[in-house]
């Protein structure tokens, strides 16, 4: 049997992997791929304590959160499109319009 | 023993794909790694006894997200950037082994560590993992459920508001 605190130590990888992809990267796309790791580290963590407590919640949880991400994905991307269609770049720190 | 060998196995590729995804230059090469990442959660969830959030997992992330992120990377056509990292990097890099150590410090400091499963002795009391999931979805969680919805539709509506072409005149 796996104790618990082995998949907390595994999502709380995951989760920093993801958030240094956040902060460190330009392109926008991994920016994203980087936030779905994030939301995958947290989907770890629910379905284990889902698994351990014996209760189907932290399921159901990560059923809404993978929907949310499809939606993030969605307008994530539209984003994208819009963007590059206007300024050919989807580097973050060339988008800086409102930066004062 | 088996299950062991198998987590250990899923949880060192995800980290390494993961790894790989934000550290890749090509923007494919990055796909490919999110995709074997988030293959081997779903393997994760399968040991978890979870098999319905792990055909979700395969289905819907790598299925139709990775397909849709891969559709717009080709569409849009990146050319290879000589720096792919932030003028920050080295603060970011700082701020998160920080935040790593401090996760790290308070998780081996818990006295819930190392103390394996309370109550799985007592046999599942579930009579299967899609069934319970189904039942309580649409029973106690209705209306999140429907609320979900909207907010599928209103990502669906946004997403083509967002990226339709405006008639230049």
């Amino acid at each position: 049997m796996i104790p618990l605190s082995y998949y907390v130590v595994v999502s709380t990888l995951i989760f920093v992997i993801g958030l240094v992809g956040v902060l460190v990267r330009r392109n926008f796309l991994i920016i994203l791929y980087s936030i779905e790791l994030m939301l995958n580290a947290a989907n770890i963590n629910l379905v284990a304590f889902s698994h351990y407590l014996e209760s189907i919640v932290g399921q159901i949880l990560s059923l809404f959160i993978i929907t949310i991400a499809a939606g993030e994905a969605a307008i994530g991307l539209a984003i994208i499109v819009v963007l590059f269609r206007k300024r050919a770049t989807t580097n973050v720190d060339e988008l800086n319009l409102l930066k004062w | 023993m088996t299950q062991a060998i198998f987590f250990f196995y899923f949880a060192s590729i995800t980290v390494i794909s993961a790894i790989l995804t934000v550290s890749m230059r090509n923007p494919v090469q990055c796909t490919i790694a999110l995709l074997s990442a988030l293959l081997h959660v779903a393997g994760l969830f399968i040991l978890l006894h979870a098999e319905f959030i792990a055909a979700m997992q395969i289905i819907i992330y790598a299925g139709a997200i990775l397909v849709l992120y891969l559709f717009v990377l080709m569409l849009l056509n990146l050319k290879q950037d000589e720096t792919v990292l932030h003028q920050q990097f080295g603060f970011a890099l700082f701020f998160s082994a920080v935040l790593l150590g401090e996760i790290l410090l308070a998780f081996f400091q818990s006295p819930l560590l190392g103390k394996g499963s309370p109550s799985s002795v007592k046999g599942a009391p579930f009579k299967g993992n899609t069934e319970s999931l189904g039942y309580a979805l649409f029973t106690d969680y209705l209306l999140p459920f429907e609320m979900i919805g909207i907010l599928l539709l209103g990502g669906i509506v946004g997403a083509l508001v967002l990226a339709k072409q405006r008639p230049t005149r």
